[in-house]
């Protein structure tokens, strides 16, 4: 079953003179299995609307369901909450107890898991985002590094083995080997358990190689919803929107407007480089 | 939840009140609370309440704002006025229920404690509700400045002051944040009796700590590499200096003062 949208509209202080509508009126449908990019310029109320799909906060009007759970209800809301995984922007915010593994394992064990169980779950967890429990698990989550960090706080979700997880920019502030690993991780989740992923970010390399549909958010409304596909071909569009786009559509839009004919579709590294093979053979 | 807090809220305007040199206000508030508690009888508190109705109009602060104040003492004071209503076993007896007994003495402290309370908070916060926070401790640091000489860090104590009131908004919004990345992990809050409720707090106030040294310690390597080395030396943007203004507000509270002194010499008891 999917996660629903349905005309979510969200005003944070309303009746104030700071008054400020954050998501209008947005309607779409996550599908299960489905790798989901959301991209917009900051402040489009990406944070905003993907808080909603975790019932952190309630929508002014409008509905979001989760696998059939309201999350408006407060009864269906905790059901619905324990399926969908939340990563936020900064680990800083969520990291706590004295060592990686316990801060791995306080969300099985508020999921209900004994400690020794939670501990299993931790170390799994800790394992696939690529930190060795051995190694890291007694260690405090201040003495990390920023990328230690985030893929602790990775961690700390994906051992309570989420059906949707929820990504608000995974890879800010990360160096490029930090990047790939989170990458990576994202990538292995799908393969093996078969996760719904959701996932905010500013990078559009990184969004056009992974996600199989995008949402693009403009001043809290939806502005485009499709394939990599179909959004890259506006790249135009969305670089007047304040947004970019892959550099390698970038380049593709540069030769095209030098009268070089490259097809649309182009905007990743793997299929520019077969494309430009296959120049060569012509 | 942390959003609804008010903690020394300014509203910005250009009333007779907000255009006073702080320093004046600083201390017209300390010859308020003064004069709240110079009156003996409950008559004379009529001058008071006209005082900083009269006050608040002249702000033109919206009188909500008064009242979201008095908010926090929605418990306290029902409590002190039920306490004092029911405890003070001295007086004519008034009513007699069951085990309740009213003494009209009992009364009489009832309205005074909560009409001393009210006036108290409500009046003070027209300070903050009129004055910036940098202004407010520029005029503490200048109005503590003499004693310097005695070594009372006047300037640090300022600096901290600003400091603290300028992260209060970062604190309250971070607050919230780590309550959902903890709500996210399936945290709970709202269950259990108080201990266990305590307990829950920690993963929100250990973040909270650590985050907050980080930016402390980053904060004071700013400050450094812009050159701070504490108040020696330091001259100002904004000069404070007093107007016909702070003249008029003076004369004033000292005409509400002797007012009070006065008339509860003269004017006998009514109750
Ligand atoms: N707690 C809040 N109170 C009031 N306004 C808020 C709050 N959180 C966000 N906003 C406002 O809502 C708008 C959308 O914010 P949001 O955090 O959803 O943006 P975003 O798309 O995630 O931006 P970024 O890319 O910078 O993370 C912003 O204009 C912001 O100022
Ligand atoms: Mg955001």
């Amino acid at each position: 079953m999917p996660i629903i949208v349905e005309k979510l509209t969200h005003t944070y202080m309303p009746g104030t003179e700071n008054e400020h509508v954050a998501v209008d009126n947005v309607s779409l449908t996550i599908n299960e299995g489905e790798f989901f990019g959301i991209i917009g310029h900051t402040g489009s109320g990406k944070s905003t609307f993907i808080q909603h799909l975790n019932g952190l906060v309630q929508p002014t009007s409008g509905k979001v369901t989760v696998d059939g759970f309201d999350m408006s209800d407060k009864k269906q809301r905790q059901k619905g909450r324990a399926l969908v995984g939340m990563v936020f922007q900064y680990p800083d915010y969520q990291l706590f107890d004295s060592t990686v593994l316990d801060d791995v394992a306080f969300g099985p064990k508020n999921l209900g898991q004994s400690e020794e169980e939670a501990k299993k779950s931790a170390a799994e967890a800790m394992k696939t985002v690529g930190l060795d429990p051995e190694l890291f698990g007694e260690k405090s989550p201040f003495e990390l590094s920023g990328g230690e960090k985030r893929r602790a706080a990775l961690a700390g979700i994906i051992a309570m083995k989420p059906k949707y997880l929820v990504l608000d920019e995974p890879m800010a502030g990360l160096d490029p080997s930090g990047r790939r690993d989170v990458v990576a991780t994202i990538d292995a989740l799908r393969r093996e358990l078969g996760c719904t992923v959701i996932m905010v970010s500013h990078s559009m390399e990184d969004v056009a190689r992974s996600a199989e549909r995008i949402a693009v958010l403009n001043e809290g409304k939806l502005y485009a919803l499709g394939t990599p596909d179909e959004i890259f071909s506006k790249t135009q569009e969305l670089i007047d929107m304040g947004l970019d786009a892959p550099q390698t559509a970038r380049l593709a839009e540069a030769l095209r407007q030098k009268g070089c004919d490259v097809p649309e579709s182009i905007y990743t590294n793997e299929r520019f480089i077969e494309w430009f093979r296959g120049l060569k053979h012509v | 939840m942390f959003k609804d807090i008010t903690l020394g809220q300014y509203v910005p305007g250009d009333s007779f009140l907000h255009k006073l040199d702080p320093r004046t206000k600083i201390m017209l508030m300390i010859a308020y609370i003064v004069a709240v508690f110079l009156v003996q009888r409950i008559e004379i508190f009529a001058l008071v309440i006209i005082f900083t109705v009269a006050v608040t109009l002249l702000s033109k602060v919206s009188i909500t704002y008064l009242f979201k104040a008095l908010k926090p003492m929605k418990f306290l004071l029902p409590l002190m006025f039920l306490m004092n209503l029911f405890l003070i076993k001295t007086g004519d007896l008034l009513v007699e229920w069951w085990i309740f007994k009213i003494y009209s003495d009992g009364l009489k402290n009832a309205f005074f404690i909560v009409l001393r309370l009210a006036t108290l908070v409500a009046g003070t916060s027209l300070l903050t509700l009129t004055t910036t926070p940098i202004a407010l401790t520029d005029g503490l640091e200048k109005l503590l400045s003499p004693l310097k000489v005695i070594k009372f860090p006047a300037h640090e104590l300022a600096m901290m002051m600003t400091i603290a009131l300028r992260f209060i908004p970062t604190l309250i919004e971070e607050a919230d944040k780590i309550m959902k990345a903890q709500l996210a992990r399936g945290a709970d809050f709202e269950s259990g009796n108080v201990f266990k409720r305590a307990k829950a707090m920690l993963p929100i106030l250990i973040p909270l700590f650590v985050n907050s040294f980080r930016r402390a310690d980053e904060l004071a390597m700013a400050m450094e590499s812009r050159c701070y080395h504490g108040g020696n030396g330091r001259t100002r943007m904004r000069v404070l200096c007093f107007t016909w203004r702070d003249l008029v507000a003076v004369l004033v509270m000292a005409a509400l003062i002797a007012a009070i002194v006065i008339s509860q010499k003269l004017i006998p008891a009514v109750f």
